[in-house]
């Protein structure tokens, strides 16, 4: 079995992000630039699949601009055996995303497709559903437990009730939880190796993707920010405050 | 004129009151109608209390023994077969609507608004990205259907006085069977839900076990709170998932937030904005959550907890 992972490349988790002063976006110049949380911890489930021998190949995904290629060799130094670029300097929205991934899910025929369960900087939390739909397969999104089972797979999905869990059909798609592992750290001679495995790269242009780029963002601007309050001297004091506002009978 | 369908999230034949924020955020567009689908293996006990919601017109009530969970790409083709007339599509940006709304917006061919904040017209909304830390304006097309989820926590749950009128729907569409309901593993508490607790106390890292995190428990027992924690804490095993409050757990916005041992990452921070008031416990004067609390006490929360109970 083959597994396709999402694998983007976004503006660091730790980066306190920045609206520009005129709008029109958030600064990124000099940023740090890191895989998403959520494809690292995707990726590290499709290589533990491999590794229990349920899983024969596993190919990362990226869709990003020409200077993502060092991101993409990160996945690659973490054990992927292969890697798909698609190139394009214009960010794109989910239902693109979605398109492109369905056309590559076309010429590679996976059993099984993992993606973060949303991406930290559009924090959309749709490309995998989306796909999923236009695929025709199975989802099960938030996932904090996979169990890959012949042609099954049971998922365990962490929803606001508790734990839920799905059968599902393969082929099929999963986004993956926080919780479901924890990524491995790559080792130097890793990323020597890295450079050797093969890398494609494909013209976003080339594919033939309708685009579905449908929202237009016309104006970016900061949170309203909360005021920093009281800091108060002991308990009584912290009791008493609350009794003013009616907070605590 | 918009024409608004609403899907409703419901468990256990219980409606979920963030069907009643997405009737908020729908009467926000002055729209012409709203409508809410309710989908289940029986769904006309639930329709029935959707139809007290006021603001709503009708309540479109759509049973079939495949709707007995909530499979996204079950309901998906129904409910994108009903959307046909409508303007706008919502949901909740709940678990439920996070996983299904996308699959709508994808077999209707268009966009989605993820965690609509606020209505700026018909067609332009604001919502957050990066964990909050830009909000954007967004522009949907008005030749297309707008699918959306709604940020519960933005918006105010509408009234239940209302009587709207429950009418039977059924569609032709083609089922998939490749995705099953296995099993729910549920947390059974008598203690309010945290998403719509009007108080709320969580511990972080701090509490150190699960055994220790029951001082929690307790004082938020004391005031009628419900029970939140950091990721941290759900990720030492200290309380179940479905606690987590932050970007990737529940964004809440009770009246009251209470975060005890919490750092104040802005990954938690960005679930909890909203709180009318915060206090935060935390032994180091220079935590980040400080800077968001309306009211701070440094200290040993082992020492603060009891005290603060016994104070109550
Ligand atoms: C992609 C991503 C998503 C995330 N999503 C979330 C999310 O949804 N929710 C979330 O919470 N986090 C989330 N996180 C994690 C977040 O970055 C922090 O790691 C986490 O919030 C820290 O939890 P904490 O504050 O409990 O622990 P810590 O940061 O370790 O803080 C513990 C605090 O307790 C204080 N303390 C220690 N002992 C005592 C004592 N005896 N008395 C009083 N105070 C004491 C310390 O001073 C410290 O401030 C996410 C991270 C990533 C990368
Ligand atoms: N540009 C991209 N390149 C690779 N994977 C992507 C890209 N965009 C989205 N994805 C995948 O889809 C997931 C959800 O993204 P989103 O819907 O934007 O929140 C991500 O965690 C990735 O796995």
């Amino acid at each position: 079995m083959k597994i396709l992972v999402g694998y983007k490349r976004v503006v660091d988790y730790n980066v306190r992000i920045q609206v520009k002063p005129d709008g029109s976006g958030v600064i990124t110049d000099g940023v740090k630039l890191s895989a998403n949380p959520f494809d690292d911890i995707a990726l590290e489930e499709a290589l533990r699949l491999r590794d229990k021998g349920l899983a024969t190949e596993v190919v990362v995904v990226s869709l990003g601009p020409a200077d993502c290629q060092a991101h993409i060799r990160n996945g690659l130094a973490m054990g992927a055996n292969r890697a798909i670029h698609v190139v394009t300097e214009s960010a794109i929205q989910p239902l693109t995303a979605a398109r492109v991934f369905m056309k590559l899910i076309e010429k590679e025929q996976p059993g099984l497709v993992l993606m973060g369960k949303q991406a930290i900087d559009d924090d959309a939390n749709q490309t995998g559903q989306m796909l999923a739909t236009l695929w025709g397969r199975p989802q099960a999104t938030f996932a904090s437990l996979i169990a890959i089972d012949g042609e099954k797979a049971q998922v365990t999905r962490e929803i606001d009730a508790g734990l839920e869990t799905l059968e599902i059909d393969l082929p099929a798609l999963i986004t993956v939880d926080l919780r479901l592992n924890e990524p491995r750290f790559i080792k130097l001679p890793d990323i020597m190796k890295a450079k050797s495995k093969p890398m494609e790269t494909l013209a976003f242009a080339d594919l033939a993707v309708e685009s579905g780029d449908f929202l237009n963002t016309t104006h970016y601007a900061p949170p309203a920010k909360r005021s920093k309050g009281v800091m108060v001297k002991d308990v009584a004091e912290l009791v008493a405050a609350l009794k003013t506002k009616g907070l605590v009978a | 004129m918009s024409r608004v369908l609403i899907i409703a999230e419901h468990l256990n034949g219980q409606l979920n009151s963030a069907t009643a924020r997405c009737v908020s955020c729908a009467q926000a567009l002055s729209a012409e109608t709203i409508d809410i689908l309710v989908l289940s293996d029986a769904a006309d006990a639930i329709a029935e209390q959707a139809s007290k919601i006021s603001g709503v017109n009708k309540v479109l009530s759509l049973s079939n023994p495949a709707n007995a969970h909530p499979i996204a790409q079950v309901l998906a083709p129904q409910i994108a077969e009903v959307a046909k007339p409508y303007s706008h599509v919502f949901g909740p940006s709940t678990t439920f609507g996070k996983d299904l709304m996308p699959c709508v917006a994808a077999l209707l061919g268009v966009a989605q608004v993820s965690d609509v904040m606020s209505v700026e017209s018909s067609h332009s909304f604001k919502r957050p990205i990066y964990a909050g830390n830009a909000i954007i304006s967004v522009e949907a097309p008005a030749d297309a259907i707008v699918v959306a989820t709604v940020r519960t926590a933005s918006w105010p749950a509408a009234e239940m006085n209302g009587n709207a009128a429950v009418e039977a729907v059924s569609v032709a569409a083609a089922l998939p069977t490749h995705t099953r309901f296995v099993s729910l593993q549920q947390g059974k508490s008598d203690r309010p839900d945290l998403q719509s607790a009007s108080k709320v106390i969580s511990g972080g890292r701090a509490l150190g076990s699960a055994e220790n995190f029951s001082i929690i428990y307790s004082l938020a027992d004391k005031i009628g709170a419900a029970v939140g924690a950091s990721r941290a804490a759900v990720d030492a095993g200290y309380v179940p998932n479905e606690l987590q409050v932050g970007q990737t757990g529940k964004i809440i916005a009770p009246e009251l937030y209470v975060a005890i041992g919490i750092s104040g990452a802005i990954q938690h921070l960005t679930g909890i904005k909203d709180a009318g008031t915060i206090v935060a416990i935390n032994k180091d004067a220079e935590a980040p959550i400080f800077e968001v609390a309306d009211f701070g006490l440094v200290g040993d929360l082992f020492q603060i907890i009891p005290e603060l109970e016994s104070r109550l």
